[in-house]
């Protein structure tokens, strides 16, 4: 009688806890909700199915208890019961599956109009690179970097002189605006990701990988990084601040391009060479 | 010891005429069975104490020693789990608790639990001592071989734990393995303990191969005369298969080790790109890590159901026998089996949505692993079937065959919002992955291994083990671990990341805080409880009750042996010959409510069976 009783009560638990938890997803700050959905959909779909198994599990330990006298039903097989059950899951399996695959879709094809983003990661840390007003990142290699080239541009690549660098953790985006995060490791495998954004996908060392997203909601939020990469994981955070148009263009023009770095570096070589003539 | 292969019995195949007409003594043709086509097996019997107990060819025997060299490593995963615990529910609570230490034990936790526990207690705890007893075979085809590969395997434990002694500790790179940190500065062990790890690895996957061929070869040619494959008990059919896929999916593992190591000792670059660490062009360039990875989830998919399968066979028996009641659509069970087996080697990327990998891959696997969930979910709705209109024995077996049910369901479903590509996005490298797979392949076959020990103790040891005592064991382990498990999906839910020594104070993590002091205290009062078990058994090997012959009323041939323990060689004079399938419980017309599968036909003339 107990067993029964206890099992139930983990049932109902379950559902109370799923009901009044405290614990729940932040709010989705892109355009991912439907990740959420179908979540949600699942939920209701594989909550149900759980439900309905453990519950039929309760009623036979309840029902069908050992009794001396008893004889339990001889019944080696029921093709028509198994059929129909193969069927019915199939069925719901199929409709978790498409709208998976709906929004997987939308996932890896991603919108012309998104604005680019080298996000470059290493052990431990992030920096990030816009396209200039030509709207091109400049191509790069890792061997190309070093203190006066921090993101290892190809010099020989004139769509990399107008980029816009920005040698900090923390990245502003400009709100609605559909942005392709362009992923580059220079060591080890690392995951760019903001649990409000749901979205992420991960850096690896020798290729570019790439999700996109469009911020809706204007704030800051943490970065994570998602995939462990040594002993500095959990210390590997960044930002990102989300603005309207007005102040994220305000932002953009504080930013220095990669030609400012190399004239910067011009002058501080000339007054140099200049010092040591003297 | 050119004597004591003197002693070893050879027994002349038997013809059929010879056993026909069993107790009842009218031979009906009902009751033909094919004769034997090969002659009986000879054996190397041991006399002295090393021959019989430690460089022992028993298979039983040596099912027992896998079974004690695997829990004693689980016991190892179980302390490292307690000190990730402590860490992550009250940091700076454990002095020496650095992060490298902490990744060192998430890694090692990880490896031991999936690798030396879990695989090598299913196949080689259950599988040796099992398959000959249930196939009516004397021993494995190969004893001398199944000798060796115990003994690989020890000293693959030895070389794993040997790393916790070398400069710079075990490796720290996560159970996976991943390059290039693995074999990095940066990653705790990337020297000396990446190289044991891998060395560990492949003397197992070695050590496996060995058992796995006898495996196979046993079920394939050494079953008695009358037990056709679908009579073999799911138990035989669950180990069976998994030894397949296991045969398939560790060499993957091997080549990805071997590379690894060659990358590291070598400085080739199969998993190395150019790579630049603290300024410096290290001398790797134009390896793939993503090629690593389809290398170890190739294996590593499979591996899940190598763990799966025998605990779905074994599940299967315990239900029966002690609902009373056949396994239900026994046909639809050995085809689900065989059918996920085989679909398992189709699904592995589905760990890797997220890797970087061609995202269009994502349709395709998103699309198999979710239609690997129709054979598994036919599998749960014919245990639940089984135990409709059964007459349930409510004993501590069935308790764990109950606790699976709920946890590898509720572990199911988790899985199939992992499976399903867009949902896996948010979800994926946070805690509720973690959450999933401790419940459906760390819970769920734990259960399984609980309720086959209370089960087959009386087989091993003749005598059974405490009621009370595994009562206690059971609800304390459900309901602890259901604890643990079920509230930490939430953690993923909010964005927790997982292979986090600290989380900081992150706006939306700071309210789980409790939450994981929570589950920290759950897990220990789970990991203490496992000690109930090792009390109980060494209580009752001495002083419990007696088992005596096929106590719980089986119909399985590894309860029919001559003498309880078997002996060597398992059926005395005379193999024994198979009549009907596993799971005759309860049939109309019969006076007990099971027919051991030796009962010829002519002895229950008069009941309903139907044809198996």
């Amino acid at each position: 009688m107990h067993v029964g009783i206890i099992f139930f009560l983990v049932i109902l638990g379950s559902v109370l806890f799923h009901i009044f938890t405290p614990w729940y997803w932040t709010d989705v700050a892109s355009n991912w909700g439907g990740m959420d959905d179908t979540i949600t959909l699942t939920f209701w779909i594989g909550g149900g199915v759980f439900i309905a198994v453990c519950l039929f599990m309760v009623y036979c330990v309840f029902k069908f208890s050992y009794k001396k006298e008893r004889k339990a039903e001889y019944k080696p097989e029921d093709k028509k019961l198994e059929k129909i059950l193969t069927w019915a899951t199939t069925l719901g399996v199929a409709a978790l599956l498409a709208p998976g695959l709906i929004i997987w879709n939308q996932y890896v094809n991603v919108p012309k109009n998104a604005i680019e983003i080298d996000v470059m990661a290493w052990q431990w840390g992030w920096q990030y690179r816009l396209p200039g007003e030509d709207g091109k990142l400049g191509t790069t290699k890792v061997v190309n970097i070093n203190d006066d080239n921090p993101f290892g541009i190809n010099l020989d690549d004139p769509f990399g002189n107008d980029d816009v660098m920005i040698q900090s953790d923390v990245i502003n985006l400009e709100n609605n605006r559909p942005v392709k995060i362009l992923l580059r490791s220079v060591d080890v495998l690392h995951n760019w990701y903001v649990p409000q954004f749901r979205a992420k996908m991960d850096a690896v060392p020798g290729i570019v990988t790439y999700y996109w997203f469009e911020p809706n909601k204007t704030g800051e939020f943490e970065v994570l990084c998602a995939e462990y990469c040594g002993v500095g994981h959990y210390a590997m955070r960044g930002g990102v601040e989300v603005q309207d148009k007005q102040d994220y263009d305000n932002w953009l023009q504080q930013q220095e391009t990669f030609s400012d770095l190399i004239a910067k570096q011009k002058i501080l070589e000339n007054e140099k060479t200049k010092l040591a003539k003297k | 010891m050119s004597e004591d292969f003197n002693d070893n019995k050879t027994i002349q195949a038997q013809s059929s005429e010879a056993i026909s007409g069993g107790g009842s003594g009218i031979a009906t043709d009902a009751d033909y069975v094919r004769p034997a086509e090969v002659a009986d097996q000879d054996l190397y019997h041991g006399h002295s104490f090393i021959t019989k107990w430690i460089f022992c060819q028993d298979a039983k025997v040596i099912g027992v020693q896998y079974f004690l060299l695997a829990t004693f490593t689980g016991i190892i995963g179980l302390i490292l789990s307690w000190l990730m615990r402590l860490q992550l529910g009250f940091p700076e609570l454990v002095p020496f608790m650095t992060a490298e230490h902490y990744y060192q034990f998430v890694t090692m936790h990880g490896m031991i639990m999936v690798v030396y526990f879990l695989t090598a207690l299913f196949l080689g705890g259950f599988g040796n001592y099992l398959i000959p007893l249930m196939v009516g075979a004397r021993d494995m085809v190969f004893p001398y071989l199944n000798m060796v590969s115990f003994w690989s395997f020890f000293v693959a434990v030895g070389v794993l734990l040997a790393s916790f002694f070398v400069p710079g500790g075990p490796t720290g790179s996560g159970w996976t393995l991943y390059p290039p940190q693995a074999i990095l500065e940066g990653t705790p062990g990337s020297g000396w303990g990446i190289m044991l790890m891998c060395i560990s690895l492949i003397l197992f996957v070695a050590g496996f191969t060995m058992g796995g061929l006898n495996y196979l070869i046993t079920v394939l040619q050494a079953r008695t005369r009358g037990m056709t494959l679908m009579r073999m008990p799911l138990t035989v059919w669950g180990i069976f298969t998994a030894t397949v896929l296991a045969m398939l999916a560790f060499p993957a593992l091997l080549v990805g080790a071997l590379m690894m190591s060659l990358d590291n000792v070598l400085g080739t670059s199969f998993f190395m790109p150019t790579i630049l660490k603290a300024g410096e062009v290290l001398e790797y360039g134009g390896g793939s890590p993503i090629l690593f990875q389809h290398l170890f989830w190739f294996f590593g998919h499979p591996e899940v159901y190598i763990v799966a399968l025998p605990a779905f066979g074994i599940i299967s028996d315990l239900i029966s026998v002690h609902a009373r009641k056949n396994i239900f659509g026994y046909r639809m069970m050995v085809w689900a089996i065989v059918g996920i087996g085989a679909l398992s080697f189709f699904v592995w990327a589905h760990h890797m949505y997220v890797s970087g990998m061609n995202p269009w891959f994502g349709f395709f696997f998103a699309t198999t692993t979710l239609i690997i969930a129709v054979p598994t979910a036919m599998k749960v709705y014919n245990w639940i079937l089984t135990l409709w209109r059964g007459n349930i024995r409510l004993n501590t077996v069935m308790l764990w065959c109950l606790g699976f049910i709920v946890t590898f369901v509720n572990g199911g479903i988790t899985g199939i919002f992992l499976g399903n590509v867009s949902v896996d996005v948010p979800l994926s490298d946070t805690y509720f992955v973690i959450a999933h797979f401790h419940m459906v392949m760390g819970i769920a076959p734990l259960m399984v291994i609980m309720g086959a020990v209370y089960h087959w103790f009386p087989l091993v040891a003749g005598r059974f083990l405490d009621e009370k005592l595994g009562k206690w064991h059971f609800w304390l382990t459900f309901l602890g671990a259901y604890s643990i498990y079920f509230p930490m999906h939430y953690l993923g839910f909010i964005g927790v990341p997982r292979r986090y020594f600290e989380m900081y104070d992150s706006p939306y993590v700071t309210s789980a805080v409790g939450m994981n002091e929570f589950i920290s205290l759950a897990a220990f009062i789970v990991g203490a409880a496992q000690f109930i078990l090792i009390y109980n058994i060494i209580k009752t090997l001495k002083t419990g009750k007696p088992a005596g012959h096929n106590p719980w009323q089986a119909c399985s041939l590894e309860w029919l042996t001559p003498t309880v323990p078997p002996e060597h060689g398992n059926w005395g004079d005379r193999l024994p010959t198979v009549h009907r399938w596993a799971y005759d419980f309860s049939v109309p017309g019969a006076k007990e409510d099971f027919i051991t599968q030796t009962t010829p036909p002519s002895e229950v003339a008069h009941t309903k069976v139907e044809k198996t």
